[in-house]
Order: C-alpha cells, then sequence, then structure tokens
C-alpha cells in the first residue's frame, strides 16, 4: 500500500447468514481513500453503502459469517484486529457521524455531559473539555452553544442535533471522519455550510473524510472522488471530475438522469430507473445491473464483468466500459 | 379558483417555563412563537410547498391544520369549516377528510401491525365497518402499486420507497380532499424519489385532492409544485406561484436559498448569496425584522421595523424593506 493513501479496500466481500440463504452483501469491493481528501459514496438504499462502513469500523451483525479481503488502515489491515485493537481506533482515529441524528444522541443526557463524557481519553480537567465543548459547538454554527450545553437532545432541532453529532465527531481530531448522509435534515443554505464548514476543518485539521450522501450535487461540490455502488458492488469510481462529467457505467448515468436538478424544464413526470434491484440472496448470473440496463447485451446476462479502467483512475464495472465513452 | 383551505394569520405559540418560573426569573413573555402570523392558501387540485430550514416552523404549521397543535390566534378554515377552537370529538371527525403523510417512513408505522392491519385502521378508527375491509386494504395497496402480498408484511420488510407507499395509501384511505405531505422524500434515492412523486401527481390528477408539501429540498419543489412559500422563523418571508418564485425571487433569504442549492456538477460555478451569522434563537426573537442579522442588506430600518406584506401581484408576496427583484432580471448577480 501507497504512503499517500489513509484507507485501501481491496477486494472485499462480505455475506450474511439469513433465513433464506447467504446474503452476498458486498462483493470485490475496491475503494482508496487518499490522505487529506474526501471520497464520496452514492448508490440506492440497500446497495452496500452501510454495510462496507460497518466493515470498516467493525461493527457489522453478528451474522456476518464471511468476510474476505482487506482494509488497510494507516498500515494496518483492520479486518485482522481485535475487537480491543478496534476499540481503541474507533472515536480516536475513525469516527463517525451517523444518519440518524434523533437516535445518535442519548436522550437522558444533556448534551453538555455527552460532550464532555467523550473525551474520556483526554488528560485534561472538566472546565477545559467543557471549553473545547462550546468551542466545537460554535464551529458547528449552534448559536448561544454556553447556554445550550444544559440542553437535552429532544430541545434542538433535527438539523442542531446533526450539527451536535458532527461536533462530537469532530472533537476527537480523527484521521478519517465517516459521515453517512449527515446533511440530509439541513435546508440548503445551511446544507452548503455545513459541507463548506466540513472541507475547512478536514482541511484545518487534515483528516478525510468518507462522505456518503444522496444529494449528488452536495458530493459535486465537497468530494474529490467518488464511488458509485449498486446491488453491493463498486460500479464506477474515479475524481469527482470524470464521473460527473463522464459516467461510463449505464447505472451512473441513470442515476444521474433521475437526479431532479439536472432536468432543465419543469416536469411533472420525474424519470426512474424501471425494474427491482437484485435480490441478494440469489444473484443473477452475470452484471448486477444487466436486468434493468437499457444496452444490455448477451454476455451481461452470463458473466460479471471485469473492472475496466477507462481513464487513469477511473475505474468502470461494465462489459461495454471503454467503448461506452469514446464516442 | 376558491381555495380549499385557508389560514390567515395562524399564530402557535409554545411555553417555554411555567407561570411561576417566568415570574421568579422575571421573563414577562415566557412563550416561543413557533408559527408567527401565517397567512395562505390551498386550492383544489394544487400542490402549495413549504420550505424553509429545520425549525421554522413548517411542521407546527401542518400540525396546526390537523388539530395537533391547537394555534393561540388566527383561522384555519378547511372547505368554509373553521377549524380553530373546533371540539375534539369534531377535530376527530374532521380529521378523516385530511391525510396525513409523516416525516419518517417506517418510524409511521407501528412496527406490531402487519401492513393490512395498518391500511385497514383508518377505516375503524372512523367507524366504517360496514365497508368490506379486505376489499379496501387490496385497493389501496394498488393504487400505490404494491403486490396484494404486501398486505401479510411488517413494517421492517419494506424498504424506505415501499414503506412511503404505504404512507401514501395510508393517507389516501378515507379519500381526503387534502393530503399533507411531510418531507415525502427525506432518505430516498433519487430514482425513488422520483416513483414517490410521479405516484403522488399521478394521483393528484386522478383524485383532483390538494396536497401541502412540506421540504426543503428545492429541486423537488420546482418540478411538483404551482406555488410556494419561504417560511424563516415562523414566518412566511415570501410566496408566489413557484416558477415566478424562481425566475425573479424578491426577498433577500429566497435569493440565498435558491443560490445555495448544491449544482450536480463539479466545476459549476456558483455565485452565491453568502448569508452572514447564524439563526438566532427563538427565545430572543430579533427586533425588527428577523432575517436582518443574517441579512447583507440589513440598514437601520431592518433592525427596528417590522416589514409588511408587499403585494407584487395577487399571487407574489414578500416581507422586507429592501426587495432584489430588480435586481436579478437579466442577470443571475445578486450583488449590488
Amino acid at each position: 500500500m501507497s504512503d499517500a493513501n489513509l484507507l485501501e479496500i481491496r477486494d472485499l466481500c462480505v455475506e450474511f447468514a439469513t433465513e433464506r440463504g447467504r446474503l452476498k452483501a458486498l462483493r470485490n469491493v475496491d475503494l482508496t481513500i487518499p490522505r487529506g481528501s474526501i471520497v464520496g459514496v452514492v448508490g440506492e438504499s440497500g446497495c452496500g453503502k452501510s454495510t462496507m462502513i460497518n466493515s470498516i469500523i467493525g461493527l457489522l451483525a453478528p451474522n456476518a459469517v464471511s468476510k474476505s479481503g482487506s482494509i488497510v488502515f494507516e498500515g494496518s489491515d483492520l479486518l485482522q484486529k481485535s475487537e480491543r485493537e478496534l476499540r481503541d481506533i474507533r472515536g480516536t482515529r475513525i469516527s463517525m457521524v451517523f444518519q440518524d441524528p434523533m437516535t445518535a444522541l442519548n436522550p437522558v443526557l444533556s448534551i453538555g455531559s455527552q460532550m464532555i463524557d467523550i473525551q474520556y481519553r483526554d488528560p485534561i480537567n472538566k472546565a477545559q473539555k467543557k471549553q473545547r465543548s462550546v468551542e466545537m459547538l460554535k464551529r458547528v454554527g449552534i448559536p448561544d452553544p454556553e447556554s445550550r450545553l444544559e440542553n437535552f437532545p429532544h430541545q434542538f432541532s433535527g438539523g442542531m442535533r446533526q450539527r451536535i453529532a458532527i461536533a462530537m465527531a469532530l472533537q476527537a481530531e480523527p484521521a478519517l471522519l465517516i459521515a453517512d448522509e449527515p446533511t440530509t435534515a439541513l435546508d440548503a443554505t445551511l446544507e452548503v455550510q455545513i459541507i463548506h464548514r466540513l472541507k475547512d476543518l478536514q482541511q484545518s485539521m487534515g483528516c478525510s473524510i468518507l462522505f456518503i450522501s444522496h444529494h449528488l450535487g452536495v458530493i459535486a461540490e465537497l468530494c474529490d472522488f467518488v464511488v458509485v455502488m449498486y446491488g453491493g458492488e463498486v460500479v464506477e469510481r474515479g475524481t469527482v471530475r470524470d464521473v460527473f462529467h463522464r459516467p461510463a457505467h449505464p447505472y451512473t448515468r441513470k442515476l444521474f438522469e433521475c437526479d431532479p436538478a439536472r432536468i432543465a424544464e419543469t416536469r411533472r413526470e420525474l424519470p426512474t430507473i424501471p425494474g427491482e434491484v437484485p435480490d441478494l440472496a440469489n444473484l443473477p448470473a452475470g452484471c448486477i445491473f444487466a436486468e434493468r440496463c437499457d444496452c444490455s447485451i448477451d454476455i451481461c446476462r452470463t458473466s460479471v464483468p471485469p473492472d475496466i479502467e477507462i481513464a487513469e483512475g477511473h475505474w468502470a464495472r461494465c462489459h461495454l466500459g471503454s467503448e461506452q465513452v469514446s464516442p | 379558483m376558491k381555495p380549499l383551505l385557508e389560514l390567515s394569520d395562524v399564530r402557535v405559540r409554545f411555553r417555554t417555563r411555567s407561570s411561576f418560573n417566568a415570574l421568579l426569573s422575571g421573563i414577562k413573555d415566557p412563550f416561543v412563537d413557533a408559527v408567527n402570523g401565517v397567512s395562505l392558501q390551498i386550492r383544489e387540485g394544487e400542490t402549495y410547498a413549504l420550505v424553509g430550514e429545520s425549525g421554522s416552523g413548517k411542521t407546527t404549521l401542518a400540525r396546526s391544520i390537523i388539530g395537533l397543535v391547537e394555534p393561540q390566534q388566527g383561522s384555519i378554515r378547511y372547505d368554509g369549516t373553521e377549524l380553530v377552537g373546533m371540539s375534539a370529538s369534531a377535530m376527530q371527525q374532521f380529521r378523516g377528510k385530511v391525510g396525513a403523510m409523516f416525516q419518517d417512513p417506517v418510524g409511521s408505522l407501528s412496527p406490531r401491525m402487519t401492513i393490512r392491519s395498518l391500511l385497514a385502521e383508518p377505516f375503524k378508527i372512523h367507524g366504517l365497518k360496514n365497508r368490506d375491509l379486505g376489499q379496501e386494504v387490496d385497493r389501496l395497496l394498488e393504487m400505490v402499486g404494491l403486490n396484494r402480498d404486501f398486505a401479510n408484511r411488517y413494517p421492517h420488510q419494506l424498504s424506505g420507497g415501499q414503506a412511503r407507499r404505504v404512507g401514501v395509501a395510508r393517507a389516501l384511505a378515507l379519500e381526503p380532499r387534502l393530503i399533507i405531505a411531510d418531507e415525502p422524500t427525506a432518505g430516498l434515492d433519487v430514482s425513488v424519489q422520483g416513483e414517490i412523486l410521479n405516484l403522488l401527481s399521478r394521483l393528484q390528477q386522478e383524485l383532483g385532492i390538494s396536497i401541502l408539501a412540506i421540504t426543503h429540498n428545492l429541486n423537488v419543489v420546482r418540478h411538483i409544485s404551482d406555488r410556494m412559500g419561504i417560511m424563516y422563523f415562523g414566518r412566511i418571508l415570501e410566496q408566489g406561484p413557484t416558477s415566478t418564485m424562481f425566475s425573479q425571487p424578491s426577498h433577500p433569504y429566497t435569493l440565498a436559498l435558491l443560490s445555495a442549492n448544491p449544482e450536480p456538477d463539479p466545476d459549476a460555478v456558483i455565485n452565491r448569496l453568502e448569508l452572514r451569522g447564524e439563526i438566532p434563537s427563538l427565545y430572543d426573537r430579533p427586533a425588527g425584522c428577523e432575517f436582518h442579522p443574517r441579512c447583507p442588506f440589513a440598514d437601520s430600518r431592518c433592525s427596528t421595523e417590522f416589514p409588511g406584506i408587499t403585494e407584487l401581484s395577487d399571487e407574489h408576496s414578500y416581507r422586507c424593506h429592501h426587495p432584489r427583484h430588480r435586481l436579478v432580471s437579466g442577470s443571475d448577480s445578486a450583488t449590488e
């Protein structure tokens, strides 16, 4: 692994044991997070984004029966680490902003005590911890933070709760911040403020961010690299420019076409991707997207496509790969 | 066209301290105004979008329409009937006429009930026992494009999009003329979002229902709504036809919202109207125009004098001393 990369996922496969048999949640996933960069992940719900995050932080559900591949973080493989070693990494080197701001915070403790509690590793006194909490809240845009430390989560709006969660995640100054749709609850002006703040904080702290979002506009604005996932596979990855300007995988193109922000004229009937997401317990023989793909050919239904490098650092898992972009 | 729902000067206040506590700490007004003098109309068959950041009072306003919070002031008329001050039993009756879709699609469905019992519940609550419930459930599932087999499932066995469809079916169960959709597509992917919005717009055309959509997704608002209102701090700062609001916004906040919307293009050059400062606290409402501490165009008048409503046309109105509409025509530059 090169030293320029903070995290490298290679050939990661995860299977869950379910009543219906082995559910192949992730298949041959490759992902690289260079130091000091922001990597965005897009894909429909159920495409394996959460499973991938949970594999990184070692919080997979107990029915994850088979894990193969490697997740190399700061030079060592996270999949080989003991529970004890992972504990030391979580919350210090890797921290996380979860999807649901309502349940990320403890409802029966004040914000102040939660923010002070999570600094239990730091050898400073309580007043200093409180001061740091106030500063962090200020940085994420909570008005009059001193007095609000005494408030409980239910006294904040959904958007403010999410900003508190971001403050708590960044307080430990991690090397990697995983943000799972952190701006879903915010309005456009605050969303932009938050992503700009995240970017500023990321640059001043020199950390990397793995940013999961449905919002293609936010990904385009915030991220350096983007990874497109579908049905448990990474179907396309590359720099934000390459993927947004020259999408190579048919799924990526379909996804972009569905984004109402890209449709200039007003219309009531919005485009969708017809068909259903494949059943991961009963996978199709060939390409995972073949059923819903406009340009599928015979080989797509019989063999799984290889990863093809279309341009330097721009990969797509499609049989039509390079032919797609050239015309 | 006559309005189906008419809100005038609606004000919802929440008590923040007990009267004893307020007396002790010398607070004269122990209330916060979550909704402060909102007037709007929703016509038959149209979609009205309410846009604003979290905490701006959108959801409280929606809850006041279905009687889940009681407004302290103002009037809410649905099809000519006054809802403010209605008795609890009359309100209970009335709720059958308005369908509600709540924010969290899975969270708003009871985890212990099957989809069949969830869909039959509205009929039982409203005493419509003489209907064939099995048939009604099948009809509703078909209407929202779900297979009949879904009736036997539990909410945790549904995807986000499917749970949303069940939410739509529940809202439509009693054939309402108005649907209140609170964040109908939050947390959905763009393709599933399109499916749900297409479903709502198809049902709207077929059944002629009106929709009050609460959202902060401006890309969605542009495509689905006929008219829109921008809420900030419990007030509507600007409202008008969606197309006009997007092409000729008047209020600086509208302008800031529209320009903040991230473009799905990494090279997009966005001329943003940056807002300074933070959202003030509801406990400490700014004097004059509530937006002035963040407004780049505010002057001394804004901090003392509360702006009244200016009507640009029958449809389009705003509350601002320094509207920007003259500046946006022709160019997209918002700065002077």
